[in-house]
């Protein structure tokens, strides 16, 4: 008892005074609401320290309250059923040709409308902010979904970081191009490299992470390491993976699907069932690891966060900007 | 050449069980791997096991078409008769493909959900495609039989050009679905032109060797 209260007395310092705001708001959500609590407390804030082996253990992650409580997908075909048209059009491409794939050392670029721009490397981007896990339901625009336990970061504590302007209304974000180590770049499927977009409201969106890991360890290459982004209301093509640029914009960026075919993938893409895709419907999906016989189920409006997301959209014909 | 001229018993007792035995393993390769058998050997069906079902008997309804429609330019390059014993084989091969993918579709993609098939069926172009193909195959599985041949006559020959309908569609089917690599099937749409387009070559080099023959006779 009186070692206790002497850890507390030689701790004085308030989570708030060494935590960002938003990640002390988080934590003191996590004590009112889940029994993770006592998670938060055995872990304090620390600063994230990504290792560099396969499949290394993340230290430090803390859970969420914003995570769905769905029973999550294997680590098996979250890992070998995906796209990441960088590495091969085909669902197992990724997992096979993106071994060798080097994602150290890394560095980002963040430029446009913010006060701090400049090249950042991986780690420093990263340490100022405490991994948090976030299980989250993906839905991919060609109708089937998983459940994925992500690690990561929230976008909106990293944009404060870089102080954007008020001019910054929209962020871009850019995939490394290197066709060397890319195959899937080596043939004009999409225009390389890859681009995606939000608007800065969605950017800040508390749903929205960068992720870096995946079960606990670090992300795997064919996931999109080292750094993807994470947007589960939205069609998984727009959580753009292996980022090497992050761009503050007063305009709408172009987005490579969207210029793929402008008529089928629009730049919101949130998950909708009543606006099918012109050449299939939206309205079910399949998903994946039930097994043969496992019906289709319905897709939700917004994947199911409609209640955290459906405000961003107030106004906005969906059907038009779909 | 003795190949030209293999007598009927090799050909019924020897040949025909073989490439009928071939035809069978891409079926029974799908089975074994809904089973989940011989897996390190031949793979498995993956995260999306139904998706992947649907897609390999759809290639290989697709490939069948293909492989009967190269029968009779075949026939015709390498002068061997006994060749167009062989399409009615692989045609009705075509259309069993064809059927189990339609049946995967219908019974574990979409669970006999009546609604979302007639929707499917009605606005969604490579569907629609996809089932007049279906149509079109059953109509000459079905008039298959010697005794179907002798009763339509004329009527069996326009029925089973139907094949040339179904292969351009079958591509077609393929092309519309997938997201944006569309390498496979164009591939699949070179090898359908290819095809298609030797017999129109054939029919040019046959109306001019008959045009060369009446000149010879007339000069």
């Amino acid at each position: 008892m009186t070692k206790r209260n002497t850890n507390v007395g030689s701790n004085k310092i308030l989570p708030s005074e060494i935590t960002p705001h938003s990640t002390y708001l988080n934590r003191r959500e996590l004590l009112r609401v889940s029994a993770a609590a006592t998670a938060a407390i055995a872990f304090p804030t620390q600063a994230a320290v990504l290792p560099t082996e396969r499949r290394a253990k993340l230290d430090g992650v803390i859970e969420s309250p914003l995570s769905t409580d769905a029973a999550t997908n294997s680590y098996d075909a979250i890992t070998n059923y995906n796209n990441f048209y960088e590495f091969g059009t085909g669902k197992a491409d990724p997992a096979e040709n993106a071994q060798d794939f080097q994602t150290r050392p890394w560095s980002l670029s963040v430029s446009g409308e913010a006060e701090h721009t400049g090249t950042f490397n991986l780690e420093d981007f990263i340490s100022p902010h405490t991994l948090e896990e976030r299980i989250y339901r993906l839905r991919c625009v060609e109708a089937w979904s998983m459940v994925v336990p992500w690690v990561g970061i929230p976008l909106a504590d990293v944009i404060k970081r870089y102080n954007p302007t008020s001019n910054a209304k929209y962020v871009g974000f850019e995939t490394l191009d290197d066709p060397e180590q890319m195959p899937g770049q080596r043939r004009r499927v999409l225009k390389w490299p890859y681009r995606e977009g939000l608007t800065i409201a969605e950017a800040m969106h508390p749903l929205t992470i960068l992720a870096v890991g995946l079960y606990g360890e670090l992300l795997p290459n064919q996931n999109g390491a080292p750094l993807r982004l994470v947007v589960p209301w939205k069609y998984g093509f727009k959580s753009i993976k292996s980022i090497v640029g992050i761009d503050f914009s007063s305009r709408q960026p172009n987005t490579s699907w969207n210029i793929s075919a402008p008529r089928e993938y629009g730049f919101y893409a949130n998950v909708n069932p009543e606006v099918s895709h012109p050449r299939w419907s939206q309205a079910r999906e399949r998903p994946i690891g039930e097994g043969f016989f496992a019906p289709k189920k319905d897709t939700l409006m917004f994947n199911g966060y409609a209640d955290q997301v459906a405000d961003l959209y107030s106004g906005l014909n969906l059907r038009r900007n779909f | 050449m003795a190949l030209r001229q293999l007598s009927i018993v090799t050909i019924r007792r020897g040949i025909k069980p073989i490439v009928f035995v071939i035809c069978l393993i891409p079926l029974s390769i799908a089975i074994a791997r809904i089973f989940g058998l011989f897996e390190s050997y031949i793979g498995g069906l993956g995260a999306n096991p139904v998706e992947s079902l649907m897609d390999y008997l759809g290639q290989w309804g697709l490939r069948f078409i293909l492989i009967a429609l190269l029968v009779s330019p075949l026939q015709k390059l390498m002068r061997i008769a006994w060749l167009g014993q062989f399409r009615r084989m692989l045609g009705l091969f075509a259309f069993t493909y064809v059927l189990s993918h339609f049946l995967v579709y219908l019974l574990l993609d979409q669970g006999l959900a009546l609604q979302y098939i007639i929707e499917d069926v009605l606005e969604r172009p490579f569907i629609t495609l996809g089932m007049i193909s279906l149509t079109l195959l059953t109509a000459m599985a079905v008039t298959s039989t010697n005794g179907m041949r002798r009763r339509l006559k004329a009527n069996w020959q326009r029925i089973h050009y139907g094949t040339y309908v179904v292969a351009i569609l079958g591509v077609w089917h393929y092309w519309w679905q997938v997201k944006s690599d569309i390498a496979e099937p164009a591939i699949y749409a070179l090898i359908t032109f290819l095809l298609l387009g030797s017999r129109v070559v054939f029919k040019i080099l046959q109306k001019r060797k008959r045009q060369a023959s009446a000149k010879d006779q007339n000069g």
